[in-house]
Formats: structure tokens, C-alpha cells, sequence
């Protein structure tokens, strides 16, 4: 198939940016989206012209590296596929495809096509985990863990920390990221001493450098794992608790 | 050069113990005087920071990805290893051990599988604390599955993502760690040399991705977790970026490199389709549980798939393995495929697969059961190829897929220069010539959380008092200047192709000459190719742009260049084991019914090379592999 491609290209985190248009002619219905970009970087190569960066590593939709805004969309057209999964038969002969990279005030470009997403590592950092120090845990099946609590946390710990939500938000807000590590955590018996703590400060960190939630749902319709916009409704509710209550008491509890 | 394993002496049960009593400590207090740096925070990287930073020492730990998170680690599927015996099916520390030296085919340390063993159970109730969503059974205790090459279930897993949920949990280990400053992530910074003092691994020179600079961090010792080399081959199932840079750079420096050409084939992945492939996605093993493997009996057919009659149809594994059919372990499945196709019997468009069929299956369970078994893995093989596997057979085919060889290391995962040590996949350690499912995210998290925690101590207790050497000492400079001369040459060649290209071009030789089946011509030939190639590509490459800021295309030249240096060596190491074992199949070395021959007279020992300036020349240093317990035999599958 035949393509036109505007793709925005930037020098550096202070350069201004602009589109670039590029055509291209042999384009196989076999070729994912981004053997199609490695098709036109290498063109750029043979013609000395630097190659367009992009970011993208597992190329099989996990681990949340590849970040492209096609035609105004996270990842792309099809629902519930990270971009490195995208195939060209989802396109049309003589289509033309606007490719950008994330945009939120919480992730800088660095190049062309590559944010820095860095942001989501220090919500982690505040409270993302459960604290087990290596060595001191009893037998993991002194542990019982309700097969639906098991498998609701699972739903939400699938999250690859791609940050289509946040492009997707018109407010740039990072409610299902942060709404998904702490699904992931608050629903197991294990992350249960910790739960008020780690949502309040995660919560904390995240408007630090995310906008706010006004519950538009972008977020979940462009998520390459459908992660679930109850999350953020349970997330609300640990938070105002955290807030509310006694610490202390409920960490005790 | 001397190899020195240090296996304790005693009963196999007892060594670990005892040599963990034997080991220095270090006091709690002294602890924070050390600095350690550790490279690579994938499972195996990422369980060495934490651990080491919650026991006090002041760690640096670099990752070339944005975030600990995207370790290629993330995208192993099937699940992790444990001899917990939860499913009261006899597993048990013994069998898990037996079952991996087996399965090693009788090239992997004892002492070393032994200790894997046992600490394996404590993995996994390290990540059940940590909040990892393993599957579970309806009363909430820990569900298992099995897996090929053993008898037991003694698999955990957490749906098809387990890789991801362990490596999650590490990562979020780290990032307490982090935050309270035990452990500095550097992260897009590229270590590209190691720096070695009197002997001694003093620090390493890195590159920061996003600006172009080159850095010189010190430290007491150097940590190794920067995975495996299949993407030697160009086309493999692992990330884009995986690559043996850390590794090649120390075995210049002098760490041995042990049995380069012990590599691992997946038979079940989705064949390329046209030459832009960048990569290939496998499809989970558990598929050949229910699908049959096919070809059509007459080479050239191309009919479709259901327009051939069943007695027109070879289902060869069934035919050459009634006893194991269809779930032979992975080496034996993935040569069969290749004769296949190689006698043109090969199926789709570019006649590069065999059919996986589910047909006769639906046609005994029911789709519904079917369907629901595989579901994830269906949806994933349509998205890529577009077919439906309920309605037309599967097309798969052998990738490259892991790789057993590594870094030498002793039983305290020590390297041959003191200091240096190597963790999961990097290193050689413990799965002989052919790794089983499940086992290596199990041996990435033993050395990470379990090991290198003890063993560190032991070699930092001799330093107390120290410090690192300055960053200023020639001995930096000198490897600073070193990886600067690099990069103005990948900048000043300007020649015509791409650095993929190069990279392609090595892939083809060397699954052609140095995959799945090998022979003393075919390696010949490629230790002819591969230095043509090479100088080639340092007269050729053209690589744009500059030395400053971000550019993707110098990180890629310079993975590449250490590609053709670790290929001539696989080469080399294949030619030398005139034998066939686990993943190493010597075409010359073969049963009369064609199954792999080894010979344990001549070849049972590690090939450790160490580097000798001449990438021709590499010198050979043997490690003998003693059985005091698992007596050697041969695998049959019959
Ligand atoms: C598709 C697939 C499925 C798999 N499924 C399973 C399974 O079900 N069960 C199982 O047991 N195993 C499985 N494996 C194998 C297993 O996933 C890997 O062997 C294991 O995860 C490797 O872990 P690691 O920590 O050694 O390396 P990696 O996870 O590869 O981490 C390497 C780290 O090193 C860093 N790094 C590398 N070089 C440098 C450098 N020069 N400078 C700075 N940083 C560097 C990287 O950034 C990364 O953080 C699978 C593998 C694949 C490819
Ligand atoms: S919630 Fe979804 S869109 Fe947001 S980071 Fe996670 S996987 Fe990506
Ligand atoms: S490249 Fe890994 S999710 Fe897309």
C-alpha cells in the first residue's frame, strides 16, 4: 500500500519541532506499525538524513516502551493493542497517518518521537510496593489469597506503564496508571498495612506532576490492557479515608 | 588464566549451608562503607540492588531502558520453577535438581543446580509477600502448572504474564530502596566498558543516552545482570535491545566467556513474514499440549491447510516420537521442524512453518473448552498474522530464544576477575546445554536475591577500609578515552548501510551456520564470513548524527560491533565440541535414527575462552563437570 506519513520530528527537549511528510510505497498488510517506521528509517539512512527516534523494545505489547499518538490516538486505532502490536492491515492504501509522540506537561520530549515518562517511576517510588525485605517472608501458602482477589489484583497489576492514559487525558492526568498499581496492592491481604499510607502518598506524588481528574474516561478507552476505570473510584475512596481517619490506627488495625 | 570453581566439599544437601557459614560477614555499620554498582535491573539485576541495598550497602545500579520496568524480562510468559511441592505429586528439592542437570543434558554444574533447588521455594515466598498476583485456587492457596521436561507441576505462574508480575515485584523492591536513597538508578545511561585496576574490577565507563555523555563511576565491585545475546541472531523472541555489550566489554577486560555456542531454539514461534521481520513473538509451549504438529506429505504442497486429506498429512512427531508425540522437549522439536522445511515441506506463503492444528482437539472438547484454554494466545496469533487458529491450523517455527552460554562464574557467581561478578542470564551458570521452561526467571531471582547477597560480602570483607579507586586514576581515563576513540570512528566511517543492515546480515549466518543444527563445513564457513562482514561493516556503517544527545542508531552500532566479535567465538566454540548436547547439534555428531550424540569421554567440561587480543585466538581453558549424583545417560524421548 501507498502512505502518506507526517511525523513530528524535534531535535531536542528545547527545540521547537515540526511535522516532516514522508511517502512511502511498498508497505506490506504484513508489516506491524513500527517494521513500517524501521522501513522508512532505513530509507532516511540511504538518503543521509538522521532517522527518526522512536521508543520500542519487546514489540510484542508488554512492556510498555513503545508510546506513539497515531492519528490523534494512543497507540492507534484498534482498542485494547499497544502500539507495537498495530499491523498495517488495520490501514488503507493511500491512507495518511499523523504520527506524534505523547503530549503531557509530566512527560518532556526528548527526541522526535520519545517522552520521558519518569514521572510514573516516582509515584512507585512513594509507596508503590509492599514492604518484605528479602529473606524475612513465612511460606507463601500460610498466605491465603481469595481466588477473585487474586484475580481482580492481577487485572490491575497487568498495567505496562505506557502512559497512553496521561496522553490520552485532556487534563494529562495519571489516575489509571496510579489507580492500577494501587488496585494491584490494596486487594491483596498483603498490601493491606500498608493501604492508607502508600495511596495517600502515591496520590500526593502524582499531583505533583499530573494534572486532575475530571472524569472524562479517555484514559480507559485507550489503554493497550483495558484497564478498568473502577480502579480510580476505589483509589478515591482509599484516599479520603487516608485523609480522614487516623493513620496510625488503620495501619494497626 | 585459572579456573577455579569453588565448590564446597560435603554432601550435596549440605554445601550451600556450609558454605554460607564459612563466608565473611560484614557488620551492619561496615556495610554502608560500600559501594557497589550493579548493572541491569532486569529480574535477576533488579533482586541484586534491592537486596543489597535493604542489607545496607550503598548501591549504583544502571539500566540502558527508562525504567527498571521494561527489563526484557517482562515478557516471559509461562511461569517460574519451585520445588515447593504444593500439589503433593512427589516433587521435591532432589527432583527439581535432577530433573535440571537432566535436562542440561550433563553439562551444568552440580553444586551450583543443587542450591538452585533449594532455594527456589524461597522465591516464591519472597514474591507471594511482595504482593506478586500468582494464580490461586479457590480455597487461596497457590494453583501450579506443569511444564515440558518434568513430571511434577511445580510451576507458578501468573496468568500469561508471570515475567512481568516478577519483575514488578523486584522493580518495586528497588524503587523503596530508591526512595530512600540506599540505591541511585541511573537511568538511559549505557555502561560501555568495565574498568579493571591490578586485576581488579574497580569501576565501569558508562554513556548517558540522553546526552551523549561518558561518565567514569568507581566503586568496591561490579555486578553483572545485563542478560542474554540471542539477538546475535538478529531475529529472536527477545526485546529489540537485549545485547551482549556489558558482557563482551568485561570478557575484553578479561572474565572468560563460557560455552558461547549453548544456545536455545523455541519451537513455537510465529515464522517471519517478509524480510522487514524485526523480531518474532512466541507463542507459549503449553500449545503443543493440545495441538497437533503437520506437514503435508509432498514437499511443494500448496493446497490450504484443509484441502489436504489426513492421510496426506505427516505428523511427524507423533510418527518419530510415539512415546512424547508431540510434547518432545524443545531441542528435539525444533530440529524436527527444520528438516521439515528444509526437505521443502515447509507450510505459508514463504513455506518458512509447520501447522500447529487445534482442529482435532476442538473436535474432542468442544471449541468452547478450547478456545478458553488458549484464548489470550489465539487473540495474540491473529493480531500478528491475521488468521484464526479456530478455523485454519497455526503456523510456527523455531526462533532463537535464550541463551544458556554466559559470562564464567564460579560458585559465588565471581567471574574470572576478582570483583566482577554475573548474574541470570549473563552468566553460564546452571543450565548446562539446554534450559527447561520456567527455569530461568527461577535462576535469575536465586541469583539476585538469594546468592549474590552472601557472596559479595564474603569478597567485600577484604576491603574493608578501602576506598574506590579515584575516578581520575589512568586507569579510567584510559578506558574513557577508549569508548570516546569508539564513537568518533562509528561517527567518521560515513560509509552506505545501515548499522541493521550489518545486524541483519550476521543473523542470517549465523541461524544458518550456528543455530539449530551445525556442522564443521557450515562453521568454517562462517568463521569466514563473519570477519569479511565485520571489517566490512567497520569500512562501511554509516551511522548519522552526533556523539552528543540522544541517537539511537550510535547505541545500536556499537551492540552491533560487539555482536561480531561474541559470533566468531560461538563459531569457534561449536567447532570445538565435536559432540552433540542439549541445544548444540553437530550435524556430524548424530545416532543413526539422527538423535544427538554426546560424548561425555571428550567433552564433559566447561569451555571457558579467554580473550587474547586476537578475536581468531581466543584461548581454551576446561572446566571438568564431575556427576557424583546424576549419573550421565543418554535423554531418550522415544
Ligand atoms: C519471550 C520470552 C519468554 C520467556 N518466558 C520464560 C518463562 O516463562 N519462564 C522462564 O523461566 N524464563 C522465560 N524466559 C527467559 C527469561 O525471561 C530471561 O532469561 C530472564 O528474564 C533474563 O533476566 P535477566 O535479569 O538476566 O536479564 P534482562 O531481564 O534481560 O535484564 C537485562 C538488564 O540489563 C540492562 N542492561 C543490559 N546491558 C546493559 C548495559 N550495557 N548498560 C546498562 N544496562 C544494561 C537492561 O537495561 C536490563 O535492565 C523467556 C524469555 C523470552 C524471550
Ligand atoms: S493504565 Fe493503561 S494506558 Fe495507563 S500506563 Fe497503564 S497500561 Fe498504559
Ligand atoms: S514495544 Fe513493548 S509494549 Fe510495545
Amino acid at each position: 500500500m501507498k502512505l502518506t506519513l507526517k511525523v513530528w520530528r524535534q531535535a531536542g527537549p528545547q527545540d521547537k519541532g515540526q511535522f516532516e511528510t514522508h511517502q512511502l510505497d511498498d508497505i506490506s498488510d504484513e508489516m506491524s506499525f513500527l517494521e513500517m517506521l524501521d522501513v522508512l528509517n532505513e530509507r532516511l539512512n540511504q538518503q543521509g538524513v538522521e532517522e527518526i527516534a522512536f521508543d520500542h523494545d519487546c514489540r510484542e505489547g508488554i512492556c510498555g516502551t513503545c508510546s506513539l499518538m497515531i492519528n490523534g490516538q494512543p497507540h492507534g486505532p484498534q482498542r485494547g493493542t499497544a502500539t507495537c502490536q498495530l499491523h498495517m492491515r488495520k490501514f488503507n492504501d493511500g491512507d495518511t497517518i499523523v504520527i506524534e509522540p505523547w503530549r503531557a506537561k509530566a512527560f518532556p520530549i526528548i527526541r522526535d518521537l520519545v517522552v520521558n515518562r519518569s514521572a510514573f517511576d516516582r509515584i512507585i517510588e512513594a509507596g508503590g510496593y509492599i514492604t518484605a525485605p528479602t529473606g524475612s517472608p513465612q511460606d507463601a501458602n500460610e498466605i491465603l489469597v481469595p481466588k477473585e482477589a487474586a484475580d481482580a489484583a492481577m487485572d490491575a497489576a497487568a498495567c505496562i506503564g505506557c502512559g497512553a492514559c496521561v496522553a490520552a487525558c485532556p487534563n494529562g492526568a495519571a489516575q489509571l496508571f496510579t489507580s492500577a498499581k494501587l488496585g494491584h496492592l490494596n486487594l491483596l491481604p498483603q498490601g493491606q498495612p500498608e493501604r492508607l499510607k502508600r495511596t495517600e502518598a502515591m496520590v500526593d506524588v502524582m499531583e505533583q506532576y499530573f494534572g486532575s481528574c475530571t472524569n472524562y474516561g479517555e484514559c480507559e478507552s485507550a489503554c493497550p490492557k483495558s484497564i478498568s476505570i473502577d480502579f480510580i473510584a476505589q483509589m478515591n475512596r482509599d484516599f479520603a479515608s487516608s485523609k480522614l481517619r487516623n493513620r496510625r490506627l488503620q495501619g494497626q488495625r | 588464566m585459572q579456573l577455579n570453581s569453588g565448590v564446597p566439599a560435603g554432601a550435596i544437601e549440605n554445601r550451600w549451608d556450609d558454605h554460607r557459614f564459612d563466608m565473611k560477614l560484614v557488620n551492619p555499620s561496615n556495610k554502608r562503607k560500600f559501594k557497589v554498582i550493579v548493572v541491569g535491573t532486569g529480574l535477576a539485576g533488579a533482586s541484586a540492588a534491592a537486596t543489597l541495598a535493604e542489607l545496607g550497602y550503598k548501591v549504583d545500579a544502571f539500566t540502558f531502558h527508562d525504567s527498571p520496568r521494561r527489563a526484557h524480562s517482562i515478557a516471559a510468559q509461562g511461569g517460574i520453577n519451585a520445588a515447593k511441592n504444593y500439589q503433593n505429586d512427589g516433587d521435591s528439592i532432589y527432583r527439581l535438581f535432577y530433573d535440571t542437570v537432566k535436562g542440561g543434558d550433563f553439562r551444568s554444574r552440580e553444586s551450583n543446580v543443587y542450591r538452585l533447588a533449594q532455594v527456589s521455594v524461597d522465591i516464591i515466598d519472597q514474591c507471594t509477600a511482595q504482593g506478586v498476583p500468582f494464580a490461586r485456587d479457590y480455597g487461596g492457596l497457590l494453583a501450579n502448572r506443569s511444564f515440558g521436561g518434568a513430571q511434577v507441576s511445580r510451576t507458578f505462574y501468573a496468568r500469561g504474564q508471570t515475567g512481568q508480575q516478577l519483575l514488578l515485584g523486584a522493580y518495586q523492591a528497588l524503587a523503596a530502596q530508591i526512595s530512600t536513597g540506599k540505591v541511585t538508578l541511573h537511568n538511559r545511561v549505557e555502561m560501555l566498558d568495565l574498568v579493571v585496576k591490578d586485576g581488579r574490577a574497580v569501576g565501569i565507563i558508562t554513556r548517558d543516552l540522553l546526552t551523549g555523555e561518558i561518565e567514569s563511576h568507581a566503586a568496591h565491585a561490579v555486578v553483572l545482570a545485563t542478560g542474554g545475546y540471542s539477538n546475535v541472531y538478529y531475529l529472536s523472541t527477545n526485546a529489540m535491545a537485549c545485547n551482549v555489550t556489558a558482557a563482551w566489554r568485561a570478557h575484553r577486560k578479561g572474565a572468560a566467556f563460557a560455552n558461547p555456542c549453548f544456545t536455545q531454539i523455541h519451537p513455537t514461534c510465529i515464522p517471519a513474514s517478509d524480510e522487514f521481520q524485526s523480531k518474532l513473538t512466541l507463542m507459549s509451549e503449553s500449545l503443543r499440549n493440545d495441538g497437533r504438529i503437520w506437514v503435508p506429505k509432498k514437499a511443494g504442497d500448496d493446497r490450504k491447510a484443509a484441502d489436504i486429506p489426513e492421510d496426506e498429512r505427516d505428523y511427524y512427531l507423533e510418527r518419530r516420537y510415539p512415546a512424547f508425540g508431540n510434547l518432545v522437549p524443545r531441542d528435539v522439536a525444533s530440529r524436527a521442524a527444520k528438516l521439515e522445511v528444509d526437505a521443502g515441506k515447509g507450510v505459508g506463503p514463504l513455506h518458512n512453518g509447520v501447522y500447529l492444528d487445534f482442529a482435532h482437539a476442538i473436535a474432542r472438547d468442544g471449541r468452547d473448552a478450547v478456545v478458553e484454554r488458549y484464548s489470550n494466545l489465539f487473540e495474540m496469533y491473529e493480531r500478528i498474522t491475521g488468521e484464526d487458529p479456530e478455523k485454519m491450523p497455526m503456523r510456527i517455527y523455531p526462533a532463537p530464544h535464550y541463551t544458556m552460554g554466559g559470562l564464567w562464574v564460579d560458585y559465588n557467581l565471581q567471574t574470572t576477575i576478582p570483583g566482577l561478578f554475573a548474574l541470570g542470564e549473563a552468566n553460564f551458570s546452571d543450565h548446562g546445554a539446554n534450559r527447561l521452561g520456567a527455569s530461568a526467571l527461577m535462576q535469575g531471582l536465586a541469583d539476585g536475591y538469594f546468592v549474590i547477597p552472601y557472596t559479595l560480602g564474603n569478597y567485600l570483607a577484604g576491603y574493608l577500609g578501602t576506598d574506590p579507586v579515584s575516578t581520575d586514576d589512568p586507569v579510567f581515563t584510559e578506558a574513557r578515552s577508549h569508548v570516546d576513540a569508539q564513537t568518533e570512528r562509528f561517527l567518521s566511517i560515513r560509509g552506505s548501510r545501515s548499522v541493521d543492515w550489518f545486524h541483519r546480515e550476521l543473523g542470517k549466518i549465523m541461524l544458518d551456520k550456528c543455530g539449530m543444527s551445525r556442522s564443521a563445513e557450515g562453521l568454517n564457513q562462517a568463521l569466514a564470513e563473519i570477519p569479511a562482514l565485520r571489517e566490512e561493516f567497520w569500512s562501511d556503517v554509516r551511522v548519522l548524527g552526533g556523539s552528543q544527545g540522544f541517537n539511537q542508531a550510535l547505541e545500536r552500532a556499537g551492540r552491533v560491533a560487539d555482536f561480531f566479535e561474541l559470533a566468531e567465538l560461538m563459531c569457534i566454540d561449536a567447532l570445538n565440541r565435536n559432540e552433540s548436547c542439549g541445544g548444540h547439534f553437530r550435524e556430524e555428531y548424530a545416532m543413526e535414527d539422527g538423535e544427538a550424540k554426546r560424548d561425555d569421554e571428550h567433552y564433559q567440561y566447561v569451555a571457558a575462552w579467554e580473550y587474547t587480543g586476537d578475536t581468531a585466538q581466543p584461548q581454551l581453558h576446561k572446566e571438568p563437570l564431575d556427576f557424583d549424583y546424576v549419573h550421565p545417560a543418554t535423554r531418550s524421548y522415544k
